[in-house]
């Protein structure tokens, strides 16, 4: 007999961690991690679950004539098989259009998308299960040109509006200044991967109620639970929904993938099914980042004054909208960076083809104009006779500034601050004339070079990044927080539906707690929709705003505390605060214990978070006060390129970065090194590489991401330059990192070879010319 | 087929299984021990390392039969009880575990590293780890764990 599987569930995070806001506690899953035992939705386990699959579209553009099921139907060991016509709701979903199908009806439109699903006893009886349903396909030309996708009316429309997702125009001053010294430049930016370790993939249960469990990875539940109860002809509360443990997220898992589809299979089979996504499926069954060729023109004065920026920009959105529209917006109004332009001219363009389709990633819409206009500010140097950073410097915004949408800057904006600080760290010493450590070099332990044709280069990198979302969103979290006493002591629970997707979010939860209620208990159950939404974590939003709502949530159960507290010792509630579990007074005084306040009678509280509103952009200027907040952040390269086999070995790579406020130190680098990573990943070898609409790559044998052979030491430099409009002050951390890393390398390449390298990721062919 | 193997020190048997199915799926799914993880199945990312005779191997390109008889080690073995062992706790200290996907296979990887070469240089500790795959950390914070765990294992040599 086999050994019984033990059910896996998402787990309560009660580790006995201390450690406040400003300190940098370790995470409460940090041992069940290194355990093994942290469920992950790819670990999630029930007695009679089935294996759910999904058939994919081989076309990127096709008409669907038939699907004939019944051959799969009839594979022992199959349980359904189901199509479109299986929907019981709305067969269509969208982050910003309702323009997806949950199964494709009359049409695919990329290469990957969902026909068909089944569940089945095996997962390999599931594979083997879709080989035996027939889709006739009617093979159509795809659309695979951004650029004509945004002009050529005589395309054939992909969706009913046309192929046009969003045109964004910003002008400012004036469009058609001139000046002394012009530099231009047409930029391209391959299609990144956010490829995260952990697979798509959860488990749904039926419930008595005709309803739904849905345990799973994602970045927003209730996002998913609106789209999902949508396609199930569901009322919300009977499509519930769990966070398992995240393998990653980076925008990735945004989109849904399969959420429907698990839902769909286990309320028409009455068992528990699970997906899982190998890699292959996992490159096909998210939404990647936008690839973008933009045409940059800067003109500034001969002492290096920026006087105008123009620009044109595509973003090639793929089959559906996702978030192209968000990409077009932060695109444009990122579009001149850090810098105070008073002249400029722009223009957006997100569309639709029948490339894979590209959505929310880790610097969304600011990491393609940064590479641009950082690459253009190297040029603008080169043509001035200037030092790159001294340049940057020189045109840096600050507090005050007003930005190119003409919204003033009315918090700290350090960026010459920034850029100084990376141009002042020690540099690594020229080694190359002394024996070198043959792993030192581009190419590694392969041997390829001794030190000779190697070249070394410094580049810089810069840039501005929204925090949240923006253009009028009232983007808001909810935080459920509790406290009573347990086993004699003090204990605070506080319930989000925010997503910890790896980045440390329980952790700055408990230690808001802790800090504000004075308690050292501090648990978090398993973030659900069993509490109010408290939107995505992404745009580096959920210290920032979660973070608001578990301190008001925390701040409404300490005035209870205290007006209790008032009752009871018949004094006023003024000046009372929570510290070390007690109750004392503004002179410090201990008034008396938490414990004896509280009693048997937990209080608890929800309260949400709104940042303060932002402004659609005006749809002929472009001008509004879009953006709720900016991070900032500065990278500084070193690399030596073997310009023989155009090999690129990055040396070095720092980082300067204003967080307003480093609410857990560790956790702040640790956001700074692994996006800095995603960043060199772009420059250098990150692309999923798409020919007439096809996936090359599906593979991280062929999908190349940095290891740990590829990222070179860092030095980090973390800025405290509060936001008096952000809670504790903070501003977003996890974004800026990946975006101003890519350029820095990029620069430090081209300043290595002189070439003109317009085109990331930089492949060894360009640097050979081959 | 019958598959008969030691895990973690314990004799353990599975039956009914595929031809066609990994150590991985055979770990995972048959006998309730999900530590080592499923990242690729491509024998890529290194999420999947285990020991197998005490050398360690990629899971997911192991055949559930070629496992007959042998002994496998997992992430859930690393541990002595309630123990950690000292890898594991240079990881949790040293903040090297983001999402913690990568980290059971990191782990493995690490714990081999240290067992052959208590003083391993930076250059031996990012070779060893040149085959498992993070995504989150940028590495920084693994190097800066693993060095902390062979200091430890020396000190505890001594
Ligand atoms: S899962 Fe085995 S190497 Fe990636
Ligand atoms: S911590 Fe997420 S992949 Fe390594």
């Amino acid at each position: 007999m086999s050994t019984p599987i033990p059910t896996r569930s998402p787990q309560e995070l009660d580790d006995t961690i201390t450690g406040g806001i400003g300190e940098s506690p370790l995470r409460p899953d940090g041992v069940l991690k290194v355990r093994g035992e942290f469920a992950y939705s790819s670990d999630l386990w029930h007695e009679d679950m089935l294996w759910g699959a999904t058939l994919r579209s081989p076309h990127p553009h096709a008409l669907i004539t038939g699907i004939d099921t019944a051959a799969a139907l009839a594979v022992p060991g199959v349980h359904a098989v189901l199509t479109h016509e299986d929907v019981p709701g709305e067969n269509v979903y969208g982050l910003k259009y309702q323009d997806t199908p949950a199964l494709a009806a009359d049409r695919v439109r990329y290469q990957g998308e969902p026909v068909a699903i089944l569940a089945a006893d095996h997962p390999e009886i599931a594979r083997q299960a879709l080989k035996e349903i027939v889709v006739h396909y009617a093979v159509l030309e795809p659309i695979t040109d951004p650029e004509r996708a945004a002009h050529d009316t005589t395309l054939p429309k992909l969706h009913p509006d046309g192929n046009l997702v969003r045109y964004q125009r910003i002008v400012r001053g004036d469009p058609d200044a001139e000046a002394d010294v012009v530099v231009s430049g047409v930029y391209e930016i391959g299609m990144q991967d956010q490829a995260f370790l952990g697979p798509e993939s959860g488990l749904a249960i039926p419930a008595e109620d005709g309803g739904v469990d849905l345990y799973l990875a994602t970045q927003w539940l209730h996002v998913d639970q609106r789209q999902t109860a949508k396609a199930l002809g569901l009322p919300l509360e009977k499509v519930r929904l769990t966070l398992s443990g995240v393998g990653g997220a980076f925008g990735g898992r945004e989109d849904l993938s399969m959420q429907i589809h698990s839902c769909l299979l286990a309320l028409r089979t009455g068992r528990p099914v699970k997906m899982v996504y190998n890699r292959e499926e996992s490159f096909f069954g998210h939404v990647h980042r936008h690839p973008a060729k933009m045409y940059y023109e800067h003109g500034a004065t001969k002492d290096g004054d920026l006087v105008y920026v123009r620009a044109r920009m595509y973003f090639d959105g793929g089959a559906y909208a996702s978030k192209t529209p968000v990409v077009v917006g932060n695109g444009t109004t990122l579009s001149v960076g850090p810098y105070n332009v008073p002249n400029a001219k722009i223009e957006g363009w997100g569309v639709y083809s029948n490339n894979p389709t590209c959505g929310a990633m880790r610097g969304l819409g600011a990491v393609q104009p940064t590479y641009a206009y950082e690459s253009q500010m190297d040029k603008l140097a080169a043509a001035l006779g200037m030092d790159p950073a001294d340049l940057r410097i020189r045109n840096a915004m600050s507090e005050g500034s007003a930005n190119v949408t003409g919204q003033v800057i009315d918090f700290p904006a350090p960026v010459a601050e920034l850029v100084q600080r990376v141009k002042d760290m020690p540099l690594p010493p020229e080694n190359r004339t002394s024996p070198v450590d043959i792993r030192e070099l581009p190419g590694g332990a392969s041997n390829t070079t001794h030190g000779e044709g190697v070249v070394r280069g410094i580049g810089y990198g810069v840039t501005i990044k929204n925090i949240s979302y923006a253009e009028g969103l009232d983007d808001y979290s909810t935080a459920r927080v509790r406290l009573e006493l347990l086993g004699g002591e003090p204990v605070a629970m506080v319930h989000t539906a925010a997503a910890e997707v790896g980045q440390g979010l329980v952790t700055l939860q408990q230690q808001i707690a802790r800090t504000e209620l004075g308690v050292p208990r501090v648990t978090v159950p398993p973030a659900d929709t069993g509490v109010g939404d408290a939107g995505s974590s992404s745009a580096s939003r959920q210290t920032y705003i979660t973070g608001g709502a578990v301190r008001n949530a925390c701040r409404a159960v300490a005035d209870r505390v205290f007006a209790r507290a008032a009752r009871q010792l018949g004094r006023s509630p003024e000046g009372m605060a929570l510290s070390g579990g007690k109750l004392v007074a503004s002179d410090g005084e201990v008034l008396a214990g938490l414990a004896d306040i509280l009693g048997d009678e937990a209080i608890e509280e929800t309260r949400e978070y709104h940042h303060r509103p932002t402004y659609p952009l005006d749809p002929e200027t472009g001008q509004g006060d879009a953006h709720v907040q900016y991070g900032f952040s500065a990278h500084r390269a070193v690399v030596d390129v073997d310009t023989e086999l155009g090999l690129v070995k990055v040396v070095q790579l720092d980082c300067a970065q204003d967080v307003g406020k480093a609410m857990n130190p560790d956790a702040v680098i640790a956001q700074i090194q692994g996006g800095s990573a995603q960043g060199l990943g772009l420059a250098v070898m990150e692309e999923i590489q798409v020919r007439d609409g096809k996936v090359r790559n599906p593979s991280f044998t062929d999908y190349l991401i940095p290891t740990v052979l590829d990222m070179p030491p860092m030095r980090i430099d973390v800025l405290e330059r509060a936001d008096p409009h952000a809670p504790y002050g903070v501003r977003g951390v996890g974004e800026p990192p990946t975006i101003s890393a890519t350029p820095a390398i990029a620069n430090a390449i081209r300043a290595a070879t002189g070439l003109e390298l317009p085109r990331v990721p930089i492949r060894p062919e360009h640097i050979t010319g081959t | 087929m019958r598959v008969n193997v030691t895990v973690n020190g314990e004799h353990r048997r599975a039956d009914h299984v595929w031809e066609g199915e990994s150590l991985l799926y055979l770990l995972r799914e048959r006998l309730g021990l999900p530590g080592a993880k499923n990242a690729c199945e491509q024998g890529e990312c290194g999420s999947c390392t285990v020991y197998l005779d005490g050398v360690p191997a990629c899971a997911c390109l192991v055949a559930a039969g070629q496992a007959e008889g042998r002994e496998v080690r997992t992430v859930e073995g690393l541990a002595d009880g309630d123990e950690l062992d000292p890898v594991q706790e240079s990881f949790v200290e040293r903040g090297a575990v983001q999402c913690g996907f990568c980290t059971p296979g990191l782990l493995v990887a690490a714990h081999d590293l240290i067992e052959r070469n208590h003083q391993p240089s930076d250059a031996e500790i990012r070779e060893a780890l040149a085959g498992n795959l993070c995504r989150c950390t940028g590495y920084e914070k693994i190097l800066d764990a693993v060095r902390l765990a062979a200091a430890r294992k020396v000190e505890a040599a001594q």
